[in-house]
């Protein structure tokens, strides 16, 4: 076959949330994946230019580079702070944060506990990698026991150190919270249902039910070090076994409107 | 038009509304819990949100997301919440954001106590967090300039694109006073095209202070350096009293200047040749008017509810001109117009 009769039919395209620009996070890091699954996401509920992103501070505090909408940088931890300003003074705009686990689980604990509490009509995207990547892979609220780190020479001794938090499971206690989920990017399989959580969690806030957080279990290959085929096992084996995907608490009730509108909260009203 | 009563605070609160504040987040801390208590009453009926934070922290990351999106944010706290706001600050300053923070001092270091202070001068002066930046500082000393000054705070702070603090202290925060509730005038200001409120019919906007790029933050450094000098060459504000023939100037600011100003009366009417100066900003500094009148000749004395902090500044702006002295009490302790006439009968 003569090669100019080769048809050639574009069957991927760059997500239009995100700038023609390519990522410079490491190879196998799963910041990349999750950057696209959410540009896909905004482009396919065409919220685009009503849409606030807010970057950590943390590896993906670059995010601002990448997403094709408005962004703020935060400061370390406070991006729900940050949210609930953005969106109660314009509760028409998609406001989501994107947070690392040494942002939300160390740092920002009381920040994101509050905002959740609080029923903010807001999307939280919670990057856990189990360790502080920025900064050069120390120890996170989100290490696993024995786990090597650079602040844990000899692996996370938990009589020193504590026990790793179960973000997603803590926050499913939280009247206020709408969806609290944990997935993973380690699988197409997962990838398929990250997508498919992030898409709930920005309808939700579209439908202003209130406060909803994805946590995603993510490759940080560099400082595990590992290969990224290596690390995604590794995810898999050791990660899950300690944070189990799933579905925590799925309360689609309009809590926005019931917190805000007369103090009165949901759990008052039903009794 | 009618005069209105109210507690510093409260009018406060009020003038910021009036003054079109759209946002306020704060965390309950003496003496200055009218303010949040009366924007949790008031703003909402106004089409603003309140919020009562989880900390300062908490609210001063509140008000740098509400202000990115463009609307008037304040906030207000006492002395330890706002050393908690600290970074948030140098994160507004950094991010170009304007807002609105009030510090109704109270006695330090520590927890203190809930008495009056100035002793977060330098605080609020020469940064406060880090990195080189500046507050545009404003200091009343009435509750009809709680009133005016909150207004022109919001205004200077959009001005600028800077965050300006309101400094006062428990005296002016709680005490009740007449004063006359002049209607808000906006002034006219840029548009806020920076402002993140989607991204409809143009390019995204960044809002961050993060600045990686080779030589960038140098750069944006220099911008930050050149909008404080526009401050000190436009917005330098003061008053005074008695001052034409004066040999000994007293400087004070805020509730202290309440105190100097009677001390100084009580002197003038025993015919000593002493005035008084109040810086009304205390950045911008009124270096150069204290500077012209040290080379006249006169004497200062910097009279201070702290250990002497401002004082610093005035020795500065005299540059060995001539002699500067220093009375004052730290935190907690207040001076009486008596006791000030005592240490000053003796200077001139
Ligand atoms: C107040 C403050 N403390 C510490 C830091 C340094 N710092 C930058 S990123 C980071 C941790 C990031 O870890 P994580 O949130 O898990 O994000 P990751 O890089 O792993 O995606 C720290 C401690 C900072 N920038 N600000
Ligand atoms: S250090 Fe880890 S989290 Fe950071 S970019 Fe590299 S792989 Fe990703
Ligand atoms: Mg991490």
């Amino acid at each position: 076959m003569n090669a100019k009769d080769v048809k050639v039919e574009k069957t991927v395209e760059k997500a239009r949330s995100l700038k023609n620009v390519p990522f410079r996070y490491c190879p196998g890091c799963g910041h990349t994946i999750i950057h696209r699954l959410i540009a896909e996401v905004i482009d396919e509920l065409n919220i685009r230019e009503r849409t606030i992103g807010i970057a950590p501070v943390g590896c993906a505090v670059f995010a601002y580079d990448y997403f094709n909408f408005d962004m703020l940088e935060a400061a370390h931890g406070r991006p729900p702070a940050a949210a609930t300003g953005m969106k109660r003074t314009l509760p028409d705009k998609i406001v989501f944060s994107y947070q690392g686990d040494g942002d939300l689980a160390a740092i920002g604990t009381g920040e994101i506990i509050h905002a959740a509490n609080r029923g903010e009509n807001i999307t939280v995207f919670f990057v856990n990698n189990a360790t502080y990547g920025m900064t050069g892979g120390q120890m996170a609220p989100t290490t696993l026991p024995g786990q090597v780190t650079t602040t844990t020479h000899v692996g996370r001794e938990i009589n020193t150190t504590g026990y790793p938090l179960r973000m997603s499971e803590m926050l499913a206690t939280i009247e206020g919270a709408a969806l609290i989920a944990r997935t993973a990017v380690d699988s197409p399989e997962n990838i398929r249902n990250a997508k498919k959580l992030i898409e709930k969690a920005f309808k939700y806030q579209i439908e202003d039910k209130g406060f909803s957080m994805i946590e995603i279990l993510s490759p940080c290959p560099t400082n595990w070090g590992m290969t990224p085929a290596r690390a995604a096992i590794w995810l898999r084996e050791e990660m899950m076994h300690y944070y189990k995907l799933g579905v925590f608490k799925d309360n689609p009730t309009d809590s926005q409107n019931q917190t805000k509108s007369s103090g009165v909260s949901a759990v008052m009203r039903s009794l | 038009m009618n005069k209105a009563l109210m507690k510093g605070n409260e009018a406060l609160a009020l003038a910021a509304i009036h003054a079109g504040c759209k946002f306020y987040a704060g965390y309950p801390i003496t003496p200055q819990n009218e303010i949040p208590e009366y924007m949790s009453r008031t703003l909402p009926a106004w089409g603003g949100a309140f919020v009562q934070a989880e900390s300062e922290i908490a609210a001063i990351n509140m008000v740098f997301g509400a202000s990115a999106c463009g609307a008037r944010a304040m906030t207000s706290s006492s002395s330890p919440g706002i050393s908690l706001k600290q970074e948030g600050i140098s994160f507004l300053a950094g991010a170009e954001l304007p807002a609105v923070i009030v510090n109704m001092q109270r006695g330090g270091p520590g927890l203190g106590n809930i008495s009056a202070s100035q002793a977060d001068y330098f605080q609020a002066v020469k940064g406060g967090g880090h990195g080189d930046y500046r507050l545009l500082v404003l200091a009343p000393f009435t509750v009809q300039e709680i009133w005016d000054l909150t207004m022109l705070a919001f205004d200077k702070a959009d001005e600028y694109r800077n965050p300006v603090m309101i400094l006062g202290d428990s005296i002016l925060g709680q005490m009740m006073e007449p004063f006359i509730p002049t209607p808000y005038m906006k002034p006219a200001l840029p548009e806020k095209t920076w402002a993140l409120n989607g991204c409809a019919g143009r390019q995204p906007n960044v809002v961050k202070s993060l600045f990686v790029g080779e030589g960038e933050l140098e750069e944006k450094n220099y911008v930050l350096q050149d909008k404080y000098r526009r401050m000190k060459a436009k917005d330098v504000r003061f008053q005074t009293q008695d001052i034409e023939d004066a040999e000994l100037i007293v400087v004070s600011f805020g509730i202290a200047a309440r105190i100097s100003t009677e001390a100084v009366s009580m002197l003038r009417k025993t015919g000593k040749r002493v005035g008084h100066f109040r810086p009304i900003t205390l950045f911008p500094f009124p270096e150069k008017q204290i500077h012209d009148l040290a080379r006249r000749g006169a004497k200062f004395i910097a009279v201070e509810l702290n250990a002497g902090q401002m004082v610093e500044d005035v020795r500065l702006a005299v540059n060995g001109k001539s002699e500067v002295l220093f009375y004052g009490r730290p935190g907690g302790g207040v001076i009486t117009p008596e006791e000030l006439y005592d240490r000053l009968k003796d200077e001139c």
